[in-house]
């Protein structure tokens, strides 16, 4: 079985075995340090228990990571892994991708890591669409360096750094990837695991830059962060479940919906018995629509949060338009002959 | 037609100079390819303005290329021009402190208008005002000539008068008793889909020739005869081109792919540019959007078993330190080519300078040493990628290669080497576990048990099936690489990668060059002063000082006889292009009193300048 038959693109030319896999042969001998009730135990656990569904070569699997708490992900995985410097993780990943379109390439990253340090990278990976999944562990602060406000911090909020309340406007990670040209858009919740492993899934088999965003709770310098979004009590009110060729409603029973206002262009909230909404298309090649949705979220309150795949769009990859020239190159010039090259079309002969 | 007299010359340096829109360096490396075709052996030194297009007719416009070719060995593109070619009063006035008296001025005088003369503020004109009388000036309608001998092709004023260049080159190449075939075909290959332009071009080339051969106002045309050179074949080469075939070959002889990942930066772009067209050698060229992801990609690509490389100027290794250092602590090979400009910050981007030794050898936080290689002349270049390469593979190290804009964009004749002679490079990938730990049956695979000869670590690629392993910037637990705080170990790590570099194998001791065997003065250098240097020596030695050469290609570590060479002689004396950085390294090393000469002009030193210099040091012994 190959991952292409699997329905994989993005992980053709990986080589897969048919020796049965479980989530151990995937968990490093590494003692995982990450404080007690941090979120990402559950992403973790999380990816360690789906990456044997994918049946890959274990050892074609590579995970890179910048620096953070997410960014110590690597040594708890069993397989290759980089654990690089602040902000990298893409630039490196590139690299290693494009030079090996044999390997599963995945980044993990967070939210000062990705969006603060290594924000340029970001959004040229994106571009670039190279054929790598990142995941961006969002917690909404610093925690490596015991609670600065990170870029997608609320405004106002009061940290070590910021005690008179922080002062910029927060990233929405999702709105950035969508204008950075991203063919592969999700956001899922670190705690829901079968949400989770379905935009994994997905954005393990989109062939190109799948960047998912991990909502992910840091219980030490910004507890509850997400708490709006996963309690019970409150999070059907809030959070709204996009699913492709689905209207998009919300709301314990549905009675929310999104449409179009004609007037503005963007979207509104609607009874979700409206006639007008929406059916949600992720593969719409126009990103207008996404974008319109991951700016419904409230960025302060999280309120009308979408969770789910925004965008999946098909373009060829940084890797394989890369590896095409090289190809084209050999195929119609030939394999380079050295003496030819360096001797050049000038040379003369002293006797 | 009387024939003309044609005198003999041994030697002949031109400087062709115009606005940087005249194709000056077009012109200078055409007079080059054919001087190297007949058999000269020549150097040359192209120098532009950073600006691309400065507004024409102004002094920050003007652009030159130096040519010295002679029926001998040389070394230099020569201190002063024999002949200036000012094909603007912009040209003349900013070239003509460097020309001798006697020398020859070739101005052309359907520029010096008094609109141009007033833009430069010469508030007379030079060719009537009686300022040049100490040197031979031939006025001559450059411009004008041009345009008349374009006028069947029906081009606009502007269309025909770029064609200037080639007039010009048409006239010095009959000055010089030059073949011009090379440049006919090379126009017709250049233009052959413009038919037009191509013979408007070759059109001006040949009235350029014709007027040299017919006009009373050129006597004598000048023979200088090809240089007796070692047999073999050759070519004309600039240090960015052999540096790009160095690595192209190194990747092969080690049998990895070249990956290299680059952002454009003066004078190191021509690198990428070059490699960039030489896909069908397996290589990979990534663009990136920055310095730090073009040296990130590089060494991502290094992890995944590729020759990553990474080419800048000093700025740009600025921005790469951090990565240098990650690449410092993963113990990869990564080659970090860095063309030396001007500084500090922006500096001057086209100029010559050899002020990054410091950076390169310290500039990373930790304790983090760098195998650093210098390249001493532009065709060097190719030999000194070459070891770049093998250091990089063989000690799974980030190196420098260090190259500068003198030598990236000068030129000299180079015997194509037999790639037969180079060496072999061999990646030895692991491909086996290498440890066994409690559990005899578990055979496990530690990213960081060493060579116990060259203390490099083993590189297994992923895609090698049980040797699964992280690595990272945390500090490393000797043979396992697990991450560890232990302070004994990082004591061990940090003194186990300095040694890994210290005892770097295959570094040639130190040559010294001295016929008489009665020096007293050494003098050292490294890096493009090499040229520079030695044509100095020349001059000192005959004028009958004993002067000892030798020159660094490694900087770190040097050659074991470093100090030793440099205790030999009563005393040292080290040009630089820069305020004495190898003289620091140098002096806390080997506790030797170096006697430092520095110039930071941005230009190569001067033969003349620095023989006396060299001879002022023997006297004073």
């Amino acid at each position: 079985m190959t991952a292409t038959e699997l329905g994989m693109p993005g992980l053709t030319g990986v080589p897969t075995t048919d020796a049965p896999q479980t989530k151990k042969d995937y968990t490093s001998d590494q003692e995982v340090r990450w404080c007690p009730g941090c979120g990402d135990y559950a992403v973790l656990a999380t990816v360690q228990g789906f990456m044997p569904e994918l049946g890959l070569a274990r050892e074609n699997v590579v995970f890179v990571s910048g620096i953070g708490c997410s960014s110590r992900f690597p040594y708890y995985m069993n397989t290759y892994g980089m654990h690089s410097i602040h902000g990298r993780a893409p630039a490196i990943a590139t690299g290693l991708a494009t030079s090996r379109p044999d390997l599963s390439v995945w980044v993990v990253t967070g939210d000062g890591d990705a969006l603060s340090i290594g924000g340029n990278h970001l959004i040229h990976v994106l571009r670039r669409n190279v054929n790598v999944t990142i995941l961006l562990f969002n917690n909404r602060i610093y925690g490596l360096t015991k609670g600065q406000y990170s870029p997608t911090s609320e405004q106002g909020k009061i940290t070590k750094s910021t005690p008179m309340g922080s002062l910029d406007a927060p990233f929405n990670p999702v709105s950035l990837a969508l204008g950075s040209e991203a063919t592969f858009v999700a956001r899922t919740i670190d705690s829901d695991r079968a949400h989770l492993t379905s935009v994994l899934r997905a954005a393990a088999a989109h062939r190109g830059t799948s960047l998912v965003e991990i909502y992910q709770n840091c219980n030490i310098f910004n507890d509850g962060a997400f708490e709006i979004l996963k309690n019970r009590e409150t999070r059907d009110e809030v959070l709204i479940r996009l699913e492709h060729g689905e209207p998009v409603r919300f709301g314990p029973n549905g009675e929310h919906g999104i449409r179009r206002n004609p007037a503005t262009s963007g979207l509104e909230i609607c009874s979700g018995d409206d006639p007008n909404v929406i059916v949600h298309d992720a593969n719409a090649p126009d990103p207008s629509r996404a974008f319109a949705l991951s700016r419904l979220a409230d960025p302060g309150t999280l309120a009308r949060t979408p969770i789910g795949i925004f965008r999946q769009v098909d373009r060829p990859t940084y890797g394989d338009l890369m590896n095409d020239q090289v190809d084209h190159a050999v195929d119609t010039q030939g394999s380079g002959d050295l003496n030819a090259l360096i001797a050049g079309r000038d040379t003369w002969t002293v006797e | 037609m009387t024939a003309k007299e044609v005198r003999e010359l041994d030697r002949v340096v031109i400087r062709f100079a115009g606005d940087s829109g005249d194709g000056m360096q077009l012109t200078g490396d055409r007079f080059t390819a054919e001087a190297a075709t007949f058999g000269n052996d020549l150097s040359t030194l192209p120098n532009f303005p950073a600006e691309i297009r400065a507004p024409a007719g102004t002094l920050p416009g003007v652009s030159s290329f130096q040519l010295h070719f002679a029926d001998h060995d040389i070394l230099t593109p020569g201190d002063a021009p024999d002949v200036l070619v000012a094909m603007n009063p912009a040209a003349l006035k900013a070239n003509l402190a460097d020309v001798p008296h006697g020398a020859i001025l070739i101005i052309d005088s359907g520029e010096f208008t008094a609109r141009a003369l007033k833009k430069i503020g010469y508030a007379t004109s030079p060719l009537d005002d009686g300022s040049l009388t100490a040197y031979q000036v031939h006025a001559v309608d450059l411009t004008g000539m041009t345009m008349k001998a374009l006028e069947p092709f029906g081009l606009t004023r502007k269309e025909a008068s770029r064609s200037k260049n080639m007039f010009a080159l048409g006239l010095l190449s009959w000055m010089y008793g030059r073949p011009v075939d090379g440049t006919v075909r090379f126009l017709e290959n250049k233009f052959a889909t413009r038919a037009n332009i191509r013979d408007a071009n070759v059109t001006a080339l040949k009235a350029g020739w014709n007027y040299g051969e017919t006009t009373e106002d050129f006597a004598v045309s000048y023979e200088v005869r090809p240089a007796p050179m070692p047999a073999g074949r050759y070519r004309n080469i600039t240090g960015n081109i052999a540096l790009s075939y160095g690595l192209i070959a190194a990747a092969r002889q080690s049998n990895l792919p070249l990956f290299l990942g680059s952002y454009p930066i003066t004078p190191a772009s021509d690198v990428l540019h070059e490699i960039s067209k030489h896909k069908r050698f397996g290589v990979r060229t990534f663009q990136a959007e920055d310095e730090i992801a073009a040296i990130g990609a590089a060494l991502g690509a290094s992890f995944g078993g590729s020759l990553g490389i990474t080419t800048t100027s000093g700025p740009g290794v600025a921005l790469k330190s951090e990565t240098i250092g990650l690449a410092v602590a993963l113990e990869l090979p990564l080659v970090i080519v860095d063309i030396q400009r001007g500084g500090p910050s922006t500096g001057l981007p086209t100029k010559t300078e050899q002020s990054d030794l410091l950076q390169v050898m310290f500039g990373r936080n930790g304790e983090s040493p760098v195998p650093v290689v210098a390249a001493a002349s532009p065709a060097d270049c190719f030999d000194a990628a070459v070891e770049a390469v093998r250091i990089a593979v063989t000690y799974r190290t980030p190196v420098f290669l260090l190259s500068d804009g003198y030598l990236a964009n000068g030129s000299e004749p180079w015997p194509i080497p037999d790639l037969g002679t180079l060496p072999h490079i061999d990646p030895d990938f692991a491909t086996e576990p290498n440890h066994r730990g409690d559990d005899p049956e578990a055979a496990e695979f530690w990213p960081y048990l060493r060579d116990p000869q060259t203390l490099a670590r083993p590189w297994a690629t992923p895609g090698t099936a049980g040797l699964e392993h992280r690595i990272g910037g945390l500090e490393k637990a000797d043979g396992s690489g697990a991450i560890s705080y232990d302070p004994t170990n990082h004591d061990y790590m940090v003194r186990t990668r300095q040694a890994k570099i210290d005892n770097i194998a295959g570094v040639a001791d130190l040559e010294v060059d001295d016929p008489t065997g009665q020096a007293r003065l050494l003098v050292l250098g490294w890096g493009s002063t090499y040229g520079p240097i030695g044509a100095a020596i020349r001059r000192a030695r005959r004028a009958g000082h004993h002067v000892a050469q030798a020159h660094l290609r490694h900087l770190n570590p040097f050659p074991a006889n470093t100090g030793e060479v440099l205790r030999r002689y009563d005393r040292v004396l080290l040009p630089e292009m820069n305020l004495g950085q190898l003289a620091l390294l140098l002096r806390a090393r080997y506790l030797v009193d170096v006697v430092s000469y520095n110039q930071v002009r941005g230009l190569p030193f001067k033969a003349e300048e620095l023989a006396e210099v060299i001879m002022k040091e023997v006297d004073q012994l």
